[in-house]
This record gives structure tokens, sequence and C-alpha cells, in this order.
């Protein structure tokens, strides 16, 4: 019944989706505090890179509800999951390239149940389950994480009127350098463990393990490793857009969104609540944003993303559904094989059109246009 | 109980976050408040004193009360950050 070729396959997929979720989020962390100064770019990707991969360990509590919650794990397939991976993939580079911090958990979700549902119809969907660990946690968690960051930057901005600029900023930034690395723990704990949980759907599926097993070890350490290698080489197109697209921020600012989202983020991960570490630091932002007198928000941004977000489930889910058509279409191992092209295919485009308006660590903070690309190109390295 | 949203999750959620996500900032800018808050006396010297911008911009302000204060301040912060991930981790 186990095919070990596809196994592989989807195992390498899937720690490739776990990279892209990587360096597609690294903003959430690390966006306030490149925008205000308080780490240098590079120092903070690798500093959320290694905080990543510590929380990967803390704790395994979401993993289980990926592998068992959403989906009949009966109907599951290698073919299945493979498809969905694929989806999520496709999505987390569209979006990374367009500069829209959209979730990757709701990728993979999306990508997994539009596979599913072209495998077996809806009935091989937990519809329940979709809705109230998925969808109305989605909804809720960035009004949360918004209503914190707007009453934390008030009450933040209220306590330290008297402070001089100069101390302010200085100590601001200290905070924000201790909340953000928080945030990184907290993505970690949250989103390697979605990674762990797919691997450890593909394995039941394949009947290496028992149909409630919890992740063996190789795949929480290979997991962790892929998702902090791909925090490492920085979203930088997602960056730009948090830190400086969506409002102009502050020291104070940073910190206090910034501790939103590692609160939400880290509470939820108690409750087992897979919520969307992108929706709640976008939340966070904007509340941040609100909290603050004066303050620009610069809502079409804010609208922008929030479309994306209501068609990232149903976008990977059918690409997630026609990656499965296809590769049932023509069969076993080779249907796989054909889909795995497309996608490497479709990555690189993508990935060469990103080059034409490259955004790096260098051109991050430029002034904002209204486009992710800098208006002025990024500086030609050697 | 509702089985759509889990409602005790939820308003724990955000009661806890806002202790946490929005108290421990707010009591971070106490700290900074009372670090950088001036030394008795130096108030006047500072008012009458002019040009002494790059003076003002230490965050230690020379009052030891307020040092003292500051430190306990932070370190609740730091206490409550620690507890914070001890839970995470034992719940596992």
């Amino acid at each position: 019944m186990g095919n070990t070729a596809v196994l592989v396959l989807v195992v390498v997929t899937a720690l490739g989706f776990d990279f892209t979720n990587g360096f597609h989020d690294t903003g959430n962390a690390m966006a306030t505090s490149i925008a205000t100064g308080a780490l240098g770019p590079r120092v903070a990707v690798a500093l959320s890179g290694v905080l990543n991969l510590v929380g990967a360990f803390l704790s395994l509590s979401v993993a289980a509800t990926i592998a068992s919650g959403l989906v009949d794990t009966h109907v599951v397939t290698l073919t299945v999951v493979f498809a969905g991976l694929a989806g999520g993939i496709t999505w987390n580079l569209l979006t990374w390239f367009l500069g829209i911090p959209s979730s990757s958990s709701h990728a993979l979700i999306g990508g997994v149940i539009g596979s599913t549902i072209a495998a077996a119809g809806g009935s091989g969907v937990l519809w329940h389950g979709l809705f109230s660990k998925v969808i109305i946690p989605a909804g809720l968690s960035p009004v949360i994480a918004c209503l914190v960051a707007t009453i934390g930057t008030y009450l933040v901005y209220r306590i330290s009127q008297n402070v001089t600029a100069g101390a302010r900023n200085r100590g601001f930034r200290i905070g924000q350098i201790g909340s953000a690395s928080l945030v990184s723990l907290a993505h970690g704990t949250n989103d390697a463990q979605k990674t762990m949980g797919v691997i450890t759907l593909a394995l039941i599926a394949n009947g290496t393990l028992g149909a409630n097993a919890n992740a063996p070890f190789w795949v929480i350490l290979s997991c962790a490793l892929a998702i902090s290698l791909g925090t490492y080489m920085g979203g930088w197109r997602v960056i730009r857009t948090l830190g400086k697209g969506l409002v102009e921020i502050e020291a104070p600012q940073g910190m206090a969104a910034e501790s939103s989202s590692a609160a939400v983020i880290l509470l939820s991960s108690h409750f087992g609540y897979s919520l969307s570490t992108t929706h709640v630091a976008t939340g966070s932002i904007l509340g941040t944003g609100l909290g603050k007198k004066g303050a620009t928000v610069r809502w079409n941004v804010a609208g922008r993303m929030a479309t994306a977000w209501v068609f990232t489930l149903p976008s990977a889910g059918l690409v997630g559904a026609g990656g499965y058509a296809l590769a049932h279409a023509i069969g076993g191992t080779g249907g796989v094989i054909v889909d795995l092209i497309i996608l490497i295919a479709v990555a690189g485009t993508i990935y060469l059109k990103s080059r034409k308006t490259a955004v790096s660590h260098k051109n991050v903070n430029s002034e904002w246009t209204g486009s992710v690309a800098p208006a002025e190109p990024e500086p030609v390295a050697a | 109980m509702n089985s759509w949203i889990d409602l005790t999750a939820l308003w724990q959620i955000v009661v806890v976050g806002l202790l946490a996500g929005a108290g421990l900032p707010a009591l971070f800018a106490v700290g900074l408040r009372l670090l950088n808050s001036p030394a008795r006396g130096a108030q006047a010297a500072t008012a009458s004193g002019s040009g002494t911008v790059t003076e003002s911009d230490h965050v230690y302000g020379g009052n030891q009360t307020g040092l003292v204060g500051a430190v306990l301040c932070f370190a609740i912060v730091l206490a409550a950050i620690g507890w914070g991930i001890y839970l995470i981790v034992a719940s596992t």
C-alpha cells in the first residue's frame, strides 16, 4: 500500500512549503523592528530564524489539529497531500510577489481541502471543523489583535508622553527587540507545527504511521530547520508592505504591535487554536495606527490585504483541486512528478519576475510610494 | 456551550491578551518614564540651562528612586514573559 517514491516527493514538497512559510512570514515578527531601525535588516532576519527554530520545539498542540480535525484522514492519499501542498506553495509565492502578507496557514489548509474535495467530494471535508477551527478564528483573531494593539499603543504613548524623544526611541527600540523576538518564537511554535501536521498526515496516509500518531522527531527537526532557513532568507517584499506600507511606524508603536501579536498568538497556541500569525500581526499593526493620534493608516493597503485573505482559501483550494485532478488523470507516481514539474516551473517564473522589481535588505525601508517596488531600483550587487 | 466558537477560550484570549499584550508594554512605558525622570533639583537646572538637548537624550534621567522603580517594572515584564513561555512549554 505504501509508495515510498511519492512519499519522499511529498515530504520534500512539504518542507518546500515550510520554507515559503518562513520567508513569507518573516515580516510578521520583524517588519516593525526593521522599519523603526531597532534592528538592522540582516540581523533581524537572522535573529528571527534562530527563534523560529527554537519555537518549533516548544509546543506541539497545533500539529494535531491539521492532521485530524479538518479532513477525513481515511480519504486522504499521498497525491491529495501533494496537490494540497502545491496549492499552498503557489498561493504563498504569488502573494509574496505582490507583497501581500496573506496567511500561509490558510494557503496550506485551502490547498489540502481543495485536493480532498477533488479526490473524495465535499464529504471528505470536516466542514464543522473547518469553520470552528479555521474560518471563525481567522475572522476573530485580527480583530482581537487590533483591539489589544490599539489599547496598548494608546497607553504607551499616554504614559511616556513626558519622556524625552531620544530616550523614548532608544528605550522602546530595546523593548521592540524583545517583543519581536517573542513573535518569532510564537511563529515557530505555531507555523512549523502546521507542516509537521501535514507530513504526519502523509505518513498516516501512506500507512507508515497509525491514524492518531504524533509527529516523529525527524519530522519536527526537519520542519524546524526548513522554516528557520526560510525566515532567514527574509521575505523583503512582505516586510516592506507591513513595515512601511500599512502604517508609518515609530518604536513605541512597534513594541505595542509586537507585544499584542505575541500575546494573542501564544495564547491561541496554548488553547490549540491554529490561527494565522499573519492575520494577527497585520491586525496588530493596524491597531497601532489607530491607537496613536495623527498616525496615517493606509486603508487601501489594508483593503488589498483583506481581499487577498478572503481569496486565500478558495484560490489555494482551486490550485490544489486542479493539481489533484491532473495527477489523478495521469495516474501513479508519474502524475505526481508532472505536478511537481509544473510547480517548479511556476515557482521559477514568479522568482524571475520578482527579480525585475527586487526588494532586498538594502531598499526595504525606502519611502512608500504606493507600491511594493521601491521608486529607486535596488543597488546592483556585485 | 457553542460548538462553533469556543467562547471560554475566546474570552480568556481577549482578557489575558489585553493584560499581557497591552498591559506589559504599558508597564514597560512606566518603567521607561521612571528611569527617565530627572534627578531631584535637576529640573530647575535643565529649565534655566540652555541648549542641553543632547543631555536629555540619555535614557537614565538621574533619579535614583526612579531607577529602582524602573528596575522593578522591567523585572515584572521579564518575569511575566518567562512565565508565559514556561506555560507554553509545560502544556505540551
